[in-house]
């Protein structure tokens, strides 16, 4: 009886979540980017088109601060966590499959440790 | 007397289910609705990308004044410049698709009129964006 009761708004609802963290940390990291894409835009006008130039939009201090690394690391986790929860999205959309859709989101977690690993040892390298 | 029931007999009426991969080509999306696949897209498109094609160039443009010559000399070349304004379209398209999607999660331009004018203008700032670039890439400008 009991279970036949559980739909519309009858429905036991229990538990915590239902996306509402992953839904803010989607736009919250959006804004992030797009803040950062503002900083690099500016760097891109300001600086010559050279090495030093363009190295020093990802490497300038503040003092003894490398602001230019920190800000670039902070913007491609915000980059990582959004495209998570994006591709996420796409595969709960599309792959019905349970077992498919676990293996292809466990795939894309490690497509994108992997890619911040891979620009991470580039940027702090330089 | 014709006979009534025969009368009321309803042609068959066109039935919707879930989409197929074959009705894709049939579904005709208004403005946002395009809008909006394109932003997925997009973003699966840079998701995809941006180990295999961008941050190479990116880390080699970075690792030493060769580096940066030997991207610049790549970068030169016609195809190398197709894939690289494919990217920047992708950019450019999921950036302003998404700062209006943005801005209707908080409720402003949530009404069809609106949203599909919004939509419009979107389209036209990341295409001229793009036109922009390409004419860059092209060394037009």
């Amino acid at each position: 009886m009991a279970a036949s009761n559980n739909y519309g708004y009858k429905r036991l609802v229990v538990g915590a979540h239902y996306g509402t963290a992953d839904f803010i940390a989607q736009r919250a990291t959006a804004v992030i980017m797009a803040v950062y894409t503002v900083i690099l835009a500016i760097g891109l006008l300001v600086e010559p088109l050279t090495y030093e130039g363009w190295k020093s939009i990802f490497t300038f201090h503040v003092y003894t601060l490398p602001v230019g690394q920190l800000l670039a690391t902070l913007a491609f986790l915000s980059l990582a966590w959004h495209a998570w929860i994006g591709v996420r999205d796409v595969w709960m959309d599309y792959v019905k499959s349970v077992a498919l859709r676990l293996a292809l989101q466990v795939l894309t977690l490690l497509w994108l440790v992997g890619t911040f690993v891979y620009f991470a040892q580039y940027l702090w390298r330089i | 007397m014709p006979d009534t029931a025969a009368q009321n007999v309803k042609p068959a009426r066109p039935e919707f289910r879930n989409i197929g991969l074959s009705d894709i080509s049939k579904y005709r999306l208004p403005l946002p609705g395009r809008l909006s696949i394109l932003h997925r897209i997009s973003g699966i498109l840079l998701f995809l990308c941006l180990p295999l094609v961008l941050l190479p160039l990116w880390g080699a443009s970075l690792s030493s004044p060769e580096g940066y010559a030997s991207v610049a000399k790549c970068v030169g070349y016609f195809p190398v410049k197709i894939v690289l304004l494919v990217l920047i379209w992708g950019f450019l398209h999921h950036f302003c698709a998404g700062i209006r999607f943005l801005i209707l999660d908080l409720h402003y331009g949530t009404d069809k009129a609106t949203a599909r004018k919004t939509a419009g203008v979107v389209f036209v700032v990341s295409l001229l964006l793009t036109l922009i670039f390409a004419l860059k890439l092209f060394g037009a400008l």
